[in-house]
């Protein structure tokens, strides 16, 4: 199998993009990547979007892409698994250059959230779950969330202020990385105080959902330009796990099945243990998701997960870096797009370039991106090669 | 909205109609004609007793299109007492206030409609405190 060496990365910044359509959005973090890698030219395009045919009336967007980034006739389709679909994209651009079939492929990940407010998007957010046995109920993403920690809460006695470690490390994070939404550390107060959403999860503990693009290009190392300008990234691991879809039909609603599935089988992959990870793109879109993840993964044992945040554990100098450009929680949920951003993000770190946020003598990242509470997850290990 | 789906799901919205797995005996619900457990082949039929009690739950005040003019409304897993779990809303609360643990039993419950008179009305399946006495 060919090594797949990440050769360009591009991304626009996380936000309210009212000005900036799907298109435009997508060719900005493409122009980006493209120049990155010092001019590839791709022969296969993986759209990485879960809700452009319903919030934008626009399906398709393979065809689209690539027209509108002038590479109309490079075979192109869109990837869908709900907030993993970047992850699930970007493993498969990685299968297709790892089996050498083709040469450069290009991932982008897109999502418009904001042009549409309100119960519309609630309801699109919706179809992520079992549309006949849990959206049909009144049942939405962020009350699953709400249902999951309150369980949780019950279960493992957590304090009222446990879940704020994972709020307090994304934004004091989000403060060095001028493409995240948040860029603002914030006090203990601010979440304290915070508007209660859906009991017990407040709205320090939901990720905003955002509007954004970014973009990989991936290639085998033979072809890139010679005066190729960084440091080498590879994907050593790549894995994706699914489990039931309805959270209800979960063995254990609190164990994060996929999450250790897929972890687990990209680590073997890269012939790494956990010990060797240097940091974690979680997907934090809620507090709880976050904790759950670093349960199944092995980095904290089970009803844990809040207490390594709460006690610093995932900051930069902390045992296991989280979320160190912000997360979904500061840098935002840019819905499909969102697995890419992660990649973007480990590819800075481990090139030494994250500035304020750099995480010294980083050799491994984990990146790992979620459908609905954990239906899906895509795992990825990162690697600086020297 | 889209007839069909919801009719052919009646039986499990006004009945609770599953099936039980003849190999292991496990209670599966909504049918899938695959046991969750053992992986067998399961077809038969069963319907439920609708008696189960909440494992969790949570009140909606931001509710999707089709849900906003219930708002607030509490949604629950309930275990069922014959295995699976199952989401639903809670209805019939009054002025009770909601513990995990709580014993409750189904009832058949307004879900949703199309928020156009010429629309379908969606019936199905909610949950109510099991003590609960109808005002007379």
């Amino acid at each position: 199998m060919t090594e797949v060496i990440i050769a360009g990365i591009g991304q626009t910044e996380v936000g309210e993009h009212w000005d900036i359509g799907l298109r435009d959005l997508a060719f900005a973090a493409i122009h980006d990547a493209v120049k990155d890698s010092g001019g590839l030219k791709p022969q296969a395009l993986f759209v990485a979007n879960m809700l452009a045919p319903n919030l934008s009336n626009q399906a398709h967007l393979g065809a689209l892409i690539a027209d509108h980034a002038g590479l109309a006739g490079i075979e192109a389709i869109t990837i869908e698994a709900a907030g993993a679909s970047g992850g699930a994209a970007l493993r498969q651009g990685y299968l297709a250059v790892t089996s050498g079939m083709v040469d450069v492929a290009l991932v982008v990940g897109v999502e418009k959230f904001t042009d549409q407010v309100g119960a519309g998007v609630e309801a699109a957010l919706s179809t992520t779950s079992d549309s006949d046995f849990e959206a049909v109920q009144g049942m939405t993403p962020t009350a699953q969330a709400a249902l999951l920690m309150k369980r949780y809460v019950h279960e493992h006695q957590v304090p009222k202020d446990g879940f704020a470690g994972f709020a307090l490390t994304a934004h004091a994070n989000g403060a060095g990385n001028p493409c995240a939404m948040f860029q603002k550390a914030i006090p203990l107060e601010t979440y304290l105080n915070a508007e209660m959403v859906n009991e017990p999860l407040n709205m320090f503990d939901i990720a905003p959902d955002a509007d954004g693009a970014a973009a990989l290009m991936l290639t085998r190392r033979e072809l890139l330009p010679s005066n190729f300008a960084h440091p080498l990234v590879r994907i050593s691991g790549s894995a994706s796990a699914s489990d039931t879809l309805a959270m209800h039909d979960r063995k254990d609603m609190l164990y994060f099945d996929t999450a250790q599935l897929s972890a687990g089988k990209a680590m073997k992959q890269a012939g790494i243990t956990l010990n060797q990870i240097d940091f974690f793109e979680y997907h934090d879109m809620f507090s709880i998701y976050a904790a759950l993840q670093l349960e199944a993964v092995g980095f904290a044992a089970k009803g844990r997960g809040w207490k390594l945040a709460a006690e610093g554990g995932i900051d930069l100098k902390g045992k296991i870096p989280c979320a160190t450009m912000g997360g979904l929680k500061a840098r935002g949920f840019p819905g499909g797009a969102t697995g890419v951003y992660q990649a973007v993000e480990a590819v800075i770190q481990l090139r030494g370039q994250a500035g304020a946020n750099e995480i010294a003598n980083a050799n491994y990242g984990l990146i790992q991106s979620l459908g609905g509470p954990a239906s899906t997850a895509v795992s990825h290990i990162l690697q600086k090669l020297d | 909205m889209e007839i069909p789906r919801h009719w052919r799901l009646k039986q499990q919205r006004y009945s609770l109609v599953g099936e039980v797995c003849p190999h292991c005996d496990y209670k599966i619900f909504p049918p899938r004609d695959v046991c969750p457990n053992c992986g067998d082949e399961a077809k038969e039929l069963y319907t439920f007793s609708g008696k189960g009690e909440v494992y969790s739950y949570t009140t909606i005040y931001e509710a999707p299109s089709g849900y906003d003019t219930n708002a607030p409304y509490t949604v629950a897993i309930v275990k069922l007492e014959e295995g699976p779990m199952i989401t639903a809303q809670l209805t019939d609360l009054g002025d009770r206030a909601v513990e995990i643990g709580m014993p409750v039993e189904m009832v058949t419950r307004k879900m949703r409609n199309d928020g156009d008179e010429r629309g379908i009305i969606v019936y199905g399946y909610k949950f109510r405190p099991q003590s609960f006495v109808p005002h007379q």
